[in-house]
């Protein structure tokens, strides 16, 4: 019987939580598949991990190696491919992180395998593997087919799939000595660095107005601050804003940057990439301003104001120092 | 150091209302402006930079129609020594499998010590271009990356994790570094230097010259093929406040303030 791989994602210590997104999903396909779900651990002294896998696999396939101690997408292929032409598994599933999109391009090109990246859902119709995927930025979906193929590579969006409350599977652990047989020369991880914060904790504040794009230039950011100091808010924003240079690092919010759950959330101009959701979507009340009707954004608001955020920032000020007299 | 910067030509939608045409597999591309990739824009822009301090060349290519001449235009102003624009209407329907292997044929006869890239592309986010060039060429590479730093043969990468963190990893060159937004300032070109890119030549290639047959690229030579598009379904309606700005902003003072915000 073949299996379905799920490769564990791991780092400083901790498995990360779309591992466990991963193995829920991959249970379900396993089911509908008549495939053993098997979780792939790779790491140094990471027994500990492969314990608590257990409970979601069928399998925990464990290779540990100094050279696997920090990710490495040279090493991790090497032993993966070895893995994967031993097993020939179905589908290997990884997680479409700074992790996944280092490693499952060079993965597939190594074994001609098909390769679908940055998946929200996928499904087997027969041989067949259909995938629905993301463009635009999230304002459209697509399905698509991979060319058909004995073993397929997804890397899936973090977040997407729910972590399912199932009995544990008890799974069996098995040790595979590594393949590693020489050093990996070309790429070597040095260390872990933290990029200076900046800005004022912005997980703390009660009220956020974030600002995106349709912010248009740098110039235009004061009288949103106005705005936000009047509320007793601070100023949050989504990736553009931080790239440009407009607002410091530590204003980010989204999987790049800060997860905040404010009691309320003013999002002016943000088109609602899935990146800047993720980070702003458990707020209380969450209401958002921008010019195209069908923004992403809109998705995820409690209130929605298709207007031109210039337009609605004046009076919106003006109508909270009234309210506050 | 010469370098070569791979980039794209696609159209703006982040602000842009969308529709999708008529075929269903694709998005109703008129009235859209079209522009660099912007992560293929801090490519070329590090490439420069590099340029500038280590000397050497810069060479643009893209893969396209004859309008993603505006890109190469754009990189020539930018300092782009050389520009190469790869055009066959086999092409069409390529994943970044196919891209990549268009790009790897036509690099691989071209000098270089370095290529960068964009992380991703702003249209189909497949985010996998840079490492398939890198594993077909047979070199290393590094994607998400935050800042270079060049050393005796070796790129001193930041590569972007998540939650703000990042990692410093060290690459042996020839290398592909995939270059993640943010990276640098992207420069305005003078209206100068844009006239003086327009008389500069664009080397232009097809199948046949690449060195590929038809089933290697397009729809059949990729991994994945587009069946249908559609609108995403929403996860909760939002509630549409109407009216005048003033009345807007009234509704949304009111909902402040049933919160207890003000």
């Amino acid at each position: 019987m073949t299996e379905i791989f799920v490769l564990t994602e791991h780092r400083q210590g901790q498995i990360r939580d779309i591992t466990f997104e991963m193995l829920s999903k991959g249970r379900e396909l396993a089911g509908k598949t008549n495939t053993e779900l098997t979780a792939v651990l790779l790491g140094k002294e990471v027994k500990n991990h492969a314990k608590t896998l257990q409970d979601y696999a069928k399998r925990v396939l464990l290779v540990e190696d100094t050279q696997l101690e920090n990710f490495n997408s040279d090493a991790y292929q090497k032993v993966l491919s070895s893995l994967i032409k031993e097993h020939k598994p179905l589908l290997t599933l990884m997680g479409h992180t700074s992790f996944g999109v280092e490693l499952a391009p060079s993965l597939a090109v190594s074994l001609d395998t098909p390769l679908a990246t940055d998946c929200i859902d996928l499904e087997f119709e027969g041989e067949t593997l259909t995938v629905i995927r993301q463009m635009y930025g999230g304002k459209v979906n697509v399905k698509a087919v991979l060319r058909k193929a004995e073993s397929y590579i997804v890397t899936v969006r973090q977040a997407t799939f729910p972590v399912e409350k199932e009995a544990p599977m008890n799974g069996e652990i098995v040790e595979v000595p590594s393949p590693l047989s020489e050093e990996i020369a070309k790429k070597r991880f040095v260390k872990y660095v933290l990029p200076p914060p900046g800005g004022v904790d912005i997980t703390a504040a009660e009220v956020l107005i974030g600002i995106g794009r349709g912010i248009k230039d740098g110039s235009n950011i004061p009288p949103v601050e106005e705005l936000a100091k009047t509320l007793g808010g601070a100023l949050a924003c989504s990736r553009p804003i931080v790239d440009k240079g407009w607002l410091p690092n530590g204003c980010q919010v989204g999987s790049s940057g800060k997860t905040v759950k404010p009691k309320f959330y003013l999002a002016l101009g943000i088109s609602g990439a899935f990146q800047h959701v993720l980070g702003m979507k458990s707020s209380d009340v969450i209401i958002a301003v921008n010019k195209d009707p069908k923004a992403p954004i809109f998705g995820v608001a409690d209130y929605a104001v298709v207007e031109d955020l210039f337009k609605i920032v004046p009076p919106l000020k003006s109508k909270i120092e009234e309210l506050k007299r | 150091m010469d370098i070569i910067v791979c980039v794209k030509y696609v159209p703006e939608t982040a602000e842009a209302e969308i529709k999708i045409d008529s075929t269903g597999k694709a998005i109703e591309k008129t009235g859209l402006v079209f522009d660099i990739n912007e992560w293929d824009d801090y490519a070329l822009e590090e490439a420069v930079l590099l340029k500038e301090k280590l000397g050497g060349t810069v060479t643009a290519i893209t893969i396209g129609s004859e309008d993603s001449d505006a890109v190469l235009r754009k990189c020539l102003a930018r300092g782009a020594d050389d520009a190469i624009r790869l055009t066959d209407p086999q092409f069409e329907g390529s994943d970044g499998y196919a891209i990549a292997k268009i790009l790897s044929k036509v690099i691989k006869n071209l000098p270089f010590s370095l290529i960068l890239t964009g992380a991703q592309a702003s249209d189909d986010g497949y985010a996998t271009v840079g490492p398939i060039l890198a594993t077909l060429l047979g070199i290393p590479h590094a994607t998400m990356v935050k800042k270079i730093e060049l050393d005796d043969g070796v790129a001193k990468v930041n590569r972007e994790l998540e939650g703000g963190l990042e990692e410093i990893a060290e690459i042996t060159l020839p290398a592909v570094l995939a270059v993640q937004t943010g990276i640098n300032e992207p420069r305005y070109v003078s209206i100068m230097g844009t006239r003086k890119a327009m008389k500069k030549e664009i080397k232009i290639l097809g199948l046949a010259d690449v060195g590929l047959s038809e089933n290697e690229v397009g729809e059949t030579g990729s991994w994945i093929k587009t069946e249908k598009m559609y609108v995403p379904p929403v996860e909760k309606q939002a509630e549409f406040l109407n009216g005048s700005p003033e009345e807007i902003a009234a509704k949304i003072a009111e909902i402040l303030k049933t919160k207890g915000l003000i």
